[in-house]
């Protein structure tokens, strides 16, 4: 039987304000996850909060499962007030992950935005640096983990919306140069909508594989509840399907994207 | 040894403990957290005579101790529950199946309660309380004279015991708890959501993709606590309460209040196994109280 378990927090660093680094010491879900999948973690504190958060999984190793999550509601603030040696509620993992083969994908691209990028580090480490990543930030104060992703990418290109890296507009511009080159030959993705509507248009157009991963208001985060649903294509009609258990990760033609 | 035992409308349950229709699917994804044989009975999720998508996400909200949901009663349709989810539910679990149904009109309850009647579900629910769909839902169940009719004509066309599932969405519960129990209802389910809005300040929408939605969670405990008080000492059929439940002491007050079996809803999507816990606490509850039998325990509340 599956079931929550209670986590120390070992390790808690805030990389920039409002954005929290933690590891969990979690050794059976550390060894099971695989990148793209996520925890459903209790908020402690307020008792108030009814529902787990989701967040995804930024690296397996060591015993632990991090996660990197910026503080957006009541949720996510009394979690980052959690201090290390505190206990937290976790279900994990969850999810399916990324479709990741060294085999079949020799040239695998990488496409984040935001705190989206979080997941993708675990999956950049699969292909032992044979994947090229692409990221935009809103701007230089928002970038992270730049060189843990440069450690382990063949080659990582920062863009900002406003250029105060140096590099103005989107994560998604060099990837379509990388594209139109004729290199790639799986995109993965995770971000804001607007990045993962260009990420599916490319990868058609490009006729390219893409993998993207979606965020949803969840509820029980295991698929009974219906309450996460992306709209999916199904032949000559749409389907919804559960972010949490079917996704959050989804071959880019399995979804519409419209909502 | 305690004996938890329950029988409701001749059907007899190993315990008073239930899912809450709408929360647990058709069992397979919390059969993974815990033995579905430690249910008395699984309230599978609304079945519609026709498939259903159900609503645009978002479609759940979480507000203080509670959450707004407006699913829409996505779900298969009852001729594929009947082929795919009931069959491997039924060799998975000895739990009581009690069958929710959803319809758009009166005939519709009607046809899908004489379909269901044919199957090996033990109960069928009578949903007229859902808050999330156009036509239908609360509309039913929020007018007394409605509640007789329909209730009265689901019950000629139904060959098993019915449950009518009430909503909290009233002035006054009795008047409709009554009406169900004059059309012939089995046992009486309550509450259903309390209708409800979050709205976004920063963006100035509603959270939801259909505005509203129905509360449930912690926060509607005490109506609905209220709520079953009021139903069962007006009605003399058994009351099924929900509304809230998140620990064994949530479910005990509902079965002092007069309910004879409890639900046990979004509480899981918090603690997936909590109906275990739930079922353990009241029989321990009951041993240090001295109670024989759920029935004694039922309505024990002490009122001023």
């Amino acid at each position: 039987m599956k079931e929550s378990k209670l986590c120390k927090i070992v390790k808690k660093t805030e990389r920039v304000p409002g954005l929290f680094d933690m590891e969990l010491y979690a050794p059976e879900a550390a060894r099971e996850a695989v990148p793209g999948q996520f925890v459903h973690i209790m908020c402690p504190s307020f008792e108030n909060i009814f529902l787990r958060r989701p967040i995804s999984i930024c690296d397996a190793k060591d015993d632990c499962l991090r996660i990197v999550f910026e503080v957006r509601g009541k949720g996510t603030y009394s979690l980052s007030r959690c201090q290390v040696g505190d206990e937290v509620d976790v279900l994990a993992p969850l999810g399916r992950g990324f479709e990741i083969s060294r085999e079949r994908y020799r040239r695998p691209l990488i496409v984040g935005g935001g705190i989206g990028i979080f997941p993708l580090y675990a999956l950049a480490k699969q292909y032992q640096g044979s994947a090229e990543v692409f990221f935009g930030f809103r701007d230089q104060s928002r970038v992270v983990m730049e060189e843990e992703f440069r450690a382990v990418s063949k080659e990582l290109t920062v863009m900002t919306d406003d250029g105060s890296n140096g590099n103005k507009g989107f994560a998604t511009a060099p990837l379509e140069e990388r594209l139109k080159a004729g290199e790639g030959d799986i995109i993965y993705a995770c971000g804001p909508m607007p990045m993962l509507r260009i990420v599916k248009r490319l990868a058609e157009e490009y006729k390219v594989k893409a993998q993207v991963s979606l965020e949803q208001r969840m509820g029980c985060g295991i698929g009974a509840c219906l309450t996460c649903s992306c709209e999916t294509v199904f032949p000559g009609t749409w389907k919804y399907q559960r972010v949490c258990l079917n996704g959050p990760v989804f071959w880019a033609d399995e979804v519409t994207l419209h909502d | 040894m305690i004996n938890l035992k329950v029988k409701l409308a001749g059907v007899e349950f190993e315990n008073p403990v239930m899912t809450a229709s709408g929360t647990f699917g058709f069992g397979r994804e919390y059969g993974e957290y815990f033995d579905l044989n430690e249910l008395g009975a699984i309230c599978v999720k609304g079945l519609t005579l026709e498939p259903r998508e159900g609503n645009p996400p978002p479609r759940i909200a979480e507000t203080p101790a509670g959450i707004l949901n407006s699913v829409g009663l996505q779900n298969p349709g009852v001729k594929m529950f009947l082929k795919s989810e009931l069959p491997q539910l039924k060799e998975v679990t000895r739990a009581k199946i009690i069958a929710n149904m959803a319809g758009n009109t009166i005939e519709e309850y009607c046809e899908m309660a004489s379909i269901l009647s044919e199957s090996s579900v033990d109960m069928l629910e009578m949903n007229i309380s859902c808050p999330n769909v156009a036509h239908g839902g609360a509309a039913f169940g929020s007018n007394p004279d409605m509640v007789f009719e329909i209730t009265s004509r689901v019950r000629a066309a139904a060959k098993k015991p019915l449950i009518v599932k009430l909503s909290p969405n009233v002035t006054d519960i009795t008047e409709v708890a009554l009406a169900a129990e004059q059309g012939g209802a089995d046992a009486l389910s309550l509450i259903n959501t309390l209708l409800g809005m979050a709205i976004d300040i920063k963006t100035r929408r509603p959270i939801l993709k259909r505005n509203v939605g129905g509360l449930s969670g912690p926060a509607v405990k005490p109506v609905a606590v209220r709520m079953v008080w009021q139903a069962a000492n007006a009605v003399r059929i058994p009351v099924i309460g929900m509304g809230g439940i998140a620990s064994w002491e949530d479910a005990v007050e509902f079965l002092l209040a007069g309910a004879k079996m409890v639900s046990v809803g979004c509480g899981m999507f918090r603690e997936p196994a909590l109906p275990v816990t739930v079922k353990n606490g009241i029989a321990a509850y009951m041993e240090k109280n001295n109670f024989q039998s759920v029935e004694e325990l039922s309505g024990a509340v002490q009122v001023y």
